[in-house]
């Protein structure tokens, strides 16, 4: 972390940089949030932790419209979501200066207290170099849990410690992946119909729109959102009936098809828990098995799957002959 | 299948046609006295990528218990290229859809020229007929929209 300051405030006071995108500790101490610094003297509030799961790309959308360049922290899956905004012309590389930082994978404070630890005041020992154990204080003393215990669900299949596009590298990063990503979804399809319709509905209805999957999302960066038409009524509100959680699921995974990087954010900020990345997943993994591999994010060139074809594509009745 | 006061259910089945081709089939078919359920309440796109997932879920919504997309055959898109984008969307969506446990069969793409007015029609009778086995969407529709 310390390092990370010193080589922010260099920048800075270099001119070579404007301002800062970095994480800053938020309301809780296990809760960071993302943060423009303009001064050197700010810079000393700049943390990166093992909360730090926040992506930072998004936010250099704005930064791309301010004057001079902002020096952004990216960890290896934040740099997939930078790529494809570049990609569509949403960001700015000139403006951009991108350190990419190392990761050991990014804490959920949920997965601490689904182990039984109660009245979480702070979380120690959470930084890049840390021991694989963490110390947690709690109104009711210390605590402990490992690490990896802890991990966001999308770390167990991290696509690796690989940066995909930086200006410099900074720390270690350490192995994550113990899973297959797409082996959730997998087992959905071996569900019945009947079994996969009451899994989602049961999901889904927990769902309060509160649009913070949609407000957090790299690819959900149209400057209007169908979401927001009070035209269509389609906009921001409690679901009513059960048709509307699955309309604004189905079309915003629809939206970002081809483009999601499965960076996971949308499943680490809902307030409600909802597996999000099993929609994305479903496009990522049917696009891959229809017309080939393709991972969002991986370069600037490729034509996505959706702004493409070829004449011996599937037809969609294929879907019913799978099964 | 729900029997109402009225009397039999009866599916409300949406087909989205494209101007240049499947409307034009339609019609041949009309104009060949050949028969096709009146279930089938056609709308009449540009193309068949005018056809957004969000209109395939709309009629759902507003009680549709089926859904079928007809274009032109890959190659012959007045425009080019429009139903190979339709193509790969649909198939993504319906794969979508039946992910969510939606009954597979509920939705259908078909390639009808402005010549077969005879496969319109067939078509026509196949799906409404599926429609039947079906039975009526329970599983994507508003409680707000029926009746
Ligand atoms: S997915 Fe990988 S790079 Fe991203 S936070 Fe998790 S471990 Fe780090
Ligand atoms: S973040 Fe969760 S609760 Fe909020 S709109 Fe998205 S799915 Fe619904
Ligand atoms: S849909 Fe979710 S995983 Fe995909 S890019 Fe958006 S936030 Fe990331």
């Amino acid at each position: 972390m310390q390092e990370l300051i010193t080589r922010a405030k260099e920048l800075l006071s270099l001119g070579m940089v404007s301002r800062v995108l970095g994480w800053r500790a938020g309301d809780l101490s296990y809760n960071p949030e993302p943060a423009f610094f303009e001064k050197e003297e700010e810079l000393g509030k700049l943390v990166y932790d093992g909360f730090c799961g926040a992506n930072l790309s998004k936010y250099m959308i704005e930064a791309s419209a301010l004057p001079g360049k902002t020096l952004v922290f990216l960890k290896p899956c934040d740099t997939y979501s930078f790529n494809q905004l570049i990609k569509e012309h949403r960001v700015d590389r000139e403006k951009a200066y991108v350190i990419g930082v190392g990761c050991r994978g990014k804490l959920d404070i949920e997965k601490i207290k689904a182990q039984g630890i109660k009245g979480i005041t702070s979380v120690s020992d959470t930084g890049l170099n840390g021991e694989d154990e963490i110390k947690i204080q709690t109104i009711y003393g210390e605590k402990t849990c490992t690490y990896n215990s802890a991990l966001l669900s999308r770390c167990h299949v991290c696509k690796g410690k690989e940066h995909k596009i930086y200006d410099e590298l900074m720390g270690e990063s350490r192995e994550t992946k113990d899973a297959e990503r797409f082996d959730e979804v997998k087992t959905i399809e071996a569900m019945s119909s009947e079994e996969r319709f009451a899994f989602f509905q049961k999901e889904l209805s927990k769902c309060i729109r509160c649009n913070a999957c949609r407000n957090v999302c790299p690819a959900c960066s149209c400057r209007k959102c169908v979401f927001d038409s009070t035209k269509f009524d389609s906009a921001q509100k409690a679901n009513v009936d059960s048709f509307e959680e699955k309309m604004f699921h189905i079309i915003r995974a629809f939206h970002v098809a081809g483009r999601c990087t499965d960076c996971g954010e949308c499943s680490r900020v809902c307030p409600q828990g909802i597996p999000l990345h099993l929609f994305n997943r479903k496009f990522i993994k049917d696009i891959d098995e229809f017309y080939g591999e393709f991972q969002a994010g991986e370069d600037i060139e490729t034509k996505g799957p959706l702004t493409s074809y070829t004449f011996e594509d599937v037809e969609p009745g294929i879907v019913k002959e799978r099964g | 299948m729900q029997i109402k006061e009225k009397g039999e259910w009866k599916p409300k089945i949406v087909a989205f046609c494209c101007n240049w081709c499947s409307y034009a089939g339609a019609d041949l078919a009309g104009s060949s006295r050949l028969s096709y359920p009146a279930d089938v309440k056609i709308i009449r796109v540009p193309c068949s990528c005018r056809v957004n997932p969000m209109f395939i879920l709309r009629a759902f919504e507003r009680g549709a218990d089926g859904v079928i997309l007809c274009g032109c055959h890959p190659g012959d898109c007045h425009y080019s290229t429009g139903n190979f984008y339709a193509r790969r969307r649909m198939t993504l969506l319906f794969s979508m859809l039946n992910y969510l446990g939606i009954e597979n069969g509920r939705t259908r793409v078909e390639w009808v020229s402005a010549a077969e007015g005879a496969k319109f029609s067939q078509t026509m009778n196949e799906f409404v007929e599926k429609i039947y086995s079906l039975g009526e969407n329970v599983r994507l529709g508003d409680l707000r929209c029926k009746n």
